[in-house]
């Protein structure tokens, strides 16, 4: 009796399937190289990440490399690097949230309050203009400013601090990494709370002076709860990234003198899979913050989604 | 004092206030503005220290301490000697030939996998969605992509440097986002005229939603001019690299002695300083004289992205 449902069932698939391809054939035939893009390019690698499970030689290829289990893993919690990358890792993109994440929110309502047009559209068109410099171009302005001869040196000398190249000294790294970030995506990250500021309804606001509240307390009581579902998402984007620190700039900005602090897991991976060709390792512990940072995000999205009703998906 | 207030006078014009601006307000409005002042001008001095810089006289930069106002002695030895560099000039070509192709072949699969998207009665359509969409929370990583790229003999060459980044989820979504606000009747009438998917999408969709797609080639074509990494990891011949790389090599790994050649070594090395910062004008001119003009288009993409991401 159940197989004969189930039969039906299966006929009744297949003719969809069927009606399906021949209807929308030629849209599957206009969407073959998208597939073609995610399956060798995005698919392929997570397929190549096997090789973190296995001791990958390159003449074995990765089926006939030997598994080795969670070996690399292991290896790698138990190191001491995995404290040393860990807390780089945190520190780096804690700091940076917790600097440039409000910024923009208040950069956003700076501007808002402006009430000369022209003057307003200036000061975005020149606060959004870093986040086109090129990350290459804008590290090497860093190098150059943060430079025993450079600016930030020569205003230091003023106060009669020593001259020195602050890239090499590993305290300056983290402040300057924030810093540079400001620097580069403040006018540019501001813009989405523009947009949700844009969409408040008037109304609100007449009501609230009517009602004898000031510029400060309809602030606090209409405009920031208006755009709190925009900076809820945006801080889950955030807390996303938490462990996923970019390793463009890091690499771009560090050296071996630094490293204590600025080596991060992302440019650890860099660095032993195609620096030290150690493929297994380096792609385990590739995997392990992947796995990490997909975690987080359905946590944060999850929580959201039960206490503010809003979410990725 | 008076030119203050009319720059940043507290009066709300969007609705009205029965009151003048208390002084509280005014005070409110001057602090809010020097405020900006000083943000543009941090934000846009480094650029224009390194236009200052480019321009000056090599020996007496080096010797100049102090804030950078002008070009000093304006001399055009720089820029000479940045194109004395042998690959400025190919990479510049390479660059281009990137940011062309790469632009025009990302946005037409772009518009493909946003159509496919926002199609209705397609039963494959939600797994497709979900396998792309997948993509942008987990990603196989490094090395794994690398060996791809080497198994389909890919490196060391341009193509290398177009195809692993070809699609954008967000360009999609984006995209999408622009099909979905259509209404369905424009796509219907033109299906009982006998269009087929491919005229439906290039000679009816695209062109309605044209903004959209300006945003799009916008975003790619600025990435693909931004992009080193790939060709860092990717490329071995120097003669086929991206002005990017290029520039690191010129800016973070100080290589500079083939442009100041023939120079006696003092004058050299000050010289090499000032060539840093025409490069880098040279790379960064094209972007921010076209960045103005198209601002609202680059806005436009965030806003929509936003509300759909």
């Amino acid at each position: 009796m159940r197989s004969k449902i189930e039969k039906t069932h299966q006929r009744r698939l297949k003719e969809t399937i069927f009606r399906d391809l021949k209807q929308n054939g030629s849209l599957y035939i206009l969407i073959l190289p998208v597939l073609a893009f995610y399956i060798i390019f995005a698919y392929g690698p997570m397929y190549g990440a096997l090789i973190a499970f296995k001791d990958f030689s390159p003449a074995k290829g990765i089926l006939g490399s030997n598994w080795v289990g969670l070996a690399h893993f292991k290896d790698f919690l138990t190191s001491h690097y995995f404290f040393r990358l860990l807390k780089n890792t945190l520190t780096i993109s804690i700091s940076t949230l917790v600097v440039t994440f409000p910024s923009a929110i208040i950069f956003a309502l700076l501007i808002n309050e402006i009430r000369t047009k022209w003057f307003a559209k200036t000061v975005q068109t020149i606060t959004y203009m870093p986040h086109f410099i090129s990350l290459v171009v804008m590290c090497g302005l860093v190098t150059n400013f943060t430079s025993s001869g450079g600016i930030i040196n020569d205003l230091a000398a003023l106060f009669r601090f020593e001259r020195k190249t602050l890239l090499n000294d590993p305290r300056y790294f983290v402040p300057i990494y924030v810093v540079s970030d400001l620097w580069q995506h403040m006018g540019w990250n501001s813009i989405i709370y523009l947009a949700a500021l844009a969409g408040i309804d008037q109304g609100l606001y007449e009501a609230a002076s009517l009602d004898g509240a000031g510029r400060f307390r309809q602030t606090i009581l209409i405009t920031i709860p208006c755009i709190m579902p925009t900076i809820i998402i945006m801080f889950i984007l955030a807390v996303g990234k938490i462990v996923n620190v970019g390793y463009e700039k890091i690499i771009l900005l560090y050296n071996p003198v630094t490293y204590e602090k600025a080596d991060v897991i992302s440019s650890f991976v860099y660095r032993k899979g195609l620096e030290d060709m150690q493929f297994s390792y380096s792609t385990a512990v590739g995997l392990f913050n992947s796995l990490v940072t997909f975690i987080l995000v359905t946590i944060t999205n999850f929580l959201s989604r039960k206490y503010q009703g809003v979410g990725l998906w | 004092m008076k030119l203050m207030f009319v720059l940043f006078g507290t009066e709300r014009n969007d609705y009205k206030m029965l009151d003048k601006p208390t002084w509280q307000q005014r005070i409110f409005g001057i602090v809010n503005g020097s405020i900006m002042i000083i943000l543009m001008i941090v934000m846009f001095y480094p650029v224009w220290y390194v236009f200052c810089a480019s321009f000056s006289n090599a020996n007496e930069f080096i010797a100049y301490d102090g804030v950078l106002l002008l070009p000093i002695k304006p001399t055009i030895a720089a820029y000479e000697g940045a194109f004395r560099h042998p690959l400025i000039f190919d990479s510049y070509l390479n660059t281009l030939f990137i940011v062309i192709v790469g632009t025009a072949l990302s946005t037409i699969l772009t518009a493909i996998a946003a159509y496919f998207m926002s199609r209705k009665n397609v039963f494959f359509k939600r797994p497709i969605s979900l396998m792309i969409i997948f993509t942008m929370y987990f990603n196989g990583g490094l090395v794994p992509l690398y060996l791809i790229v080497k198994n389909l003999g890919l490196l060391d060459s341009i193509a290398s440097l177009i195809l692993p980044s070809l699609l954008s989820v967000y360009n999609i979504v984006v995209m999408r986002a622009g099909f979905d606000s259509l209404p369905d009747s424009i796509e219907e009438s033109a299906k009982i005229d006998g269009a087929g998917h491919i005229i439906i999408l290039f000679r009816i969709l695209l062109p309605i939603v044209l903004p959209t797609v300006a945003v799009i080639i916008l975003y790619y074509g600025v990435s693909y001019w931004n992009a080193w990494f790939n060709a860092s990891i990717f490329m071995k011949s120097r003669n086929k690299f991206p002005l990017q790389l290029v520039l690191r090599q010129i800016l973070l790994e100080n290589e500079t002695n083939e442009m100041s050649s023939g120079i006696d070594t003092g004058d050299q090395m000050a010289l090499s300083e000032t060539i840093k910062h025409a490069v880098t004008m040279i790379a960064t001119i094209p972007v921010l004289c076209l960045y103005p003009l198209l601002q609202k288009y680059f806005i436009k993409g965030i806003m929509i992205g936003a509300v759909k991401g």
